[in-house]
């Protein structure tokens, strides 16, 4: 605002003078260098999103913008070609069974571990959460090998776990759920001990147990943290592809939207058709999420790197 | 499609959708109602580790444990043995094209100080160009929409950018019919190792379309630091006569640069891991692996873990300066709550 406020005010100088003049120039450089960036940044989601409604013979002799000019021919096709070769329908569905609870199993866990980081005295309490701020910056892939040996000789693999008649994702959830935790301890931990020390004392002089402050009081207070912290690590396992490469691997019927979005991209090579569509698909859930809780989703993004 | 298959796993669907979280609040009411049961002397001694425990076992067996494991097993061969340093001899031999040098020197030198770069400029001037017109939230919007979307279908729409066809061809992709217009050969961006094989032209191609999906981020951090300056002070600045450009090198820019500190530390671990682009687009062909694909590789392709542990370790090394610095930051914080 600060800038912004201090830099609209037209200036003092007469109208048809030179400074004017160049204030003017000034103004109309700043629109059009602001137009041309966004326009770069919408292009190429444009070019895709134009062709994924194009006919395949068009795409693959014509460029897209040659579609916006008459005679428009536009076709599904494409949508109904992927979602009949692709099992994108199975993909989907994987993806919100992953997605789901490697959401709900860290920030649950998150949340208990922020209460009691925030307002319960334990030894080694300090020590315990610098360790977790320490383990923000470490790489995952630090932890692949081992993790995955002890996966595979445990039998918490795929074929395993649905032959035993349990989701195949087990192992993916507990990885996620871990590798998740760090940040969203500290993102809660650091909301919760900023909410006021009154209310959970006259609490307890009422005789509410921690569970009823927890539950009735905490939750309800830090509903905007939980809901970018909900939104943030949801668009994080959803558009992961490297965790469940590793777990899951690149079997159909158990990964997720972007392993068949990768293996789509390498088998299809040059059939962009089928690609321009299935790539919107992988998009829709994000792009939902993003347009109807972008509020949310900055304030996570804020609260997650302003550190302090 | 066969929608039959996903109607027989509805129940599963819900059975996890419900079933999760219910367990999770039962862990949590079921152990405080034993706590209740303890003597009084007990309870605040013994409750702590009830709500924090099960975040200390996840973090344990997920990162902390698997990370010593790495620590050691980049130590020995395949079979367990020790081998002292020679998993790290063999990935860092044959400088400077052999072994692991081609993915250091991406993750490094193209991926680790390029790409934080681009996102940082990028990001500074939206931040201060957006903030002088009206309609900055849509604007906004627009820039930030990539960080929703995954990195894999990023790296479809810019497959599709960077299309290639023959001289003398309608080309379709954007880029090339730009180059083309221009009256230049059309150039395959994604397999030219332009200058001399050296492959910097391809690797700039990989680290656009990861700019492309991460300024957002940095936009909106640094637009909010740049609001947080109060109004007064630029105000004096223009009072004493400074211009637009003077205030943004003296007062603003010095201002934002913690900020700016902070989102480089960020970039630096989202750098060094990255992954999901050059493995669609060129799986680190034509010179453009990095460290965490090579590990990928050496994991899936080669099963020779020993290598991969190595790989991961000098990972590791590369982020131990923002690991310091954060846990620095976070005490000097902590100093002054």
């Amino acid at each position: 605002m600060s800038v912004a406020a201090a830099a609209r005010t037209e200036s003092t100088a007469a109208v048809g003078s030179l400074s004017w003049i160049v204030q003017k120039v000034q103004r109309f450089a700043l629109h059009i260098a602001v137009i041309l960036l966004t326009l770069v940044w919408v292009i190429p989601t444009l070019g895709l999103a134009v062709s994924s409604f194009r006919p395949a013979f068009l795409i693959s002799t014509t460029a897209w913008w040659t579609a916006l000019s008459p005679p428009f021919q536009f076709t599904l096709q494409n949508y109904t070609d992927v979602l009949a070769q692709s099992n994108l329908g199975q993909a989907i569905f994987n993806s919100f069974m992953i997605s789901i609870p490697s959401t709900v199993i860290p920030v649950t866990i998150a949340a208990f571990a922020a209460y009691a980081f925030a307002w319960m005295k334990f030894p080694g309490r300090n020590w315990i959460f610098l360790a977790f701020v320490g383990l923000l910056a470490v790489p995952l892939q630090l932890t692949f090998v081992p993790v995955l040996t002890f996966f595979v000789a445990h039998g918490i693999v795929p074929e395993n776990l649905q032959s035993l008649g349990l989701p195949p994702w087990v192992g993916l959830w507990l990885a996620h759920a871990g590798y998740g935790l760090p940040f969203s301890t500290y993102l809660l931990a650091n909301f919760f001990r900023q909410l006021p020390s009154d209310l959970f004392e006259s609490a307890e002089i009422d005789g509410a147990g921690t569970l009823t402050v927890f539950f009735r009081i905490v939750l309800p207070l830090s509903v905007p943290a939980l809901a970018s912290l909900v939104i943030f690590q949801f668009l994080w396992v959803w558009n992961d592809l490297l965790v469940a490469l590793i777990y899951v691997g690149g079997t159909p019927d158990v990964g997720p939207l972007t392993v068949n979005l990768a293996n789509l991209t390498n088998s299809l090579g040059q059939n962009y058709q089928l690609l321009t569509a299935a790539a919107f698909f992988s998009m829709i859930v994000p792009l939902v999420v993003f347009l109807s809780l972008q509020r949310y989703f900055v304030r996570g993004i804020l609260a997650g790197s302003v550190k302090g | 499609m066969d929608f039959s298959v996903l109607i027989g796993d509805i129940p599963t669907l819900v059975s996890v959708i419900v079933g999760v979280p219910l367990v999770l609040v039962a862990y949590i009411v079921g152990a405080e109602f034993l706590v209740r049961r303890l003597p009084d002397k007990l309870r605040p001694q013994v409750r702590p580790w009830i709500w924090v425990g099960p975040a200390i076992a996840m973090v344990a067996a997920f990162l902390f444990l698997p990370a010593v494991a790495t620590f050691i097993q980049s130590f020995q061969d395949n079979h367990g043995n020790f081998i002292g340093l020679q998993n790290y001899a063999t990935q860092l031999a044959g400088f400077p094209t052999g072994g692991a040098w081609i993915a250091v020197r991406n993750s490094i030198i193209v991926w680790l100080v390029l790409y934080m770069i681009f996102v940082l400029i990028f990001g500074l001037m939206m931040a201060v160009l957006f903030d002088r017109v009206q309609y900055e939230t849509i604007v906004k919007s627009l820039i930030f929409m990539p960080m929703a979307i995954s990195s894999v279908a990023s790296s479809v729409i810019w497959k599709f950018m960077y299309q290639y066809q023959p001289p003398g061809e309608t080309q379709t992709g954007t880029l090339n019919a730009l180059v083309t217009f221009f009256h230049h050969d059309p150039v395959a961006w994604l397999q030219d190792q332009w200058p001399n094989g050296i492959g910097i032209l391809n690797n700039l191609a990989l680290i656009t379309v990861a700019t492309w999906g991460l300024t957002g981020f940095s936009m909106v951090i640094l637009s909010a630091a740049l609001k947080g300056i109060p109004a007064d002070l630029l105000e004096a600045a223009r009072v004493d006569g400074a211009g637009e450009l003077t205030i943004f090198r003296r007062v603003i820019f010095p201002l934002m640069m913690p900020t700016i500190v902070v989102v480089a530390t960020t970039l630096v671990i989202f750098a060094i891991k990255v992954f999901d682009v050059p493995y669609v687009m060129t799986n680190g062909n034509f010179n453009t692996d990095v460290l965490a694909l090579r590990m990928y590789n050496l994991m899936y392709l080669s099963h020779n873990y020993a290598a991969a542990s190595a790989v991961a370790i000098v990972l590791l090394v590369a982020v131990v300066p923002v690991l310091v610095f954060n846990l620095r930051q976070f005490r000097a914080v902590e100093a002054r709550r």
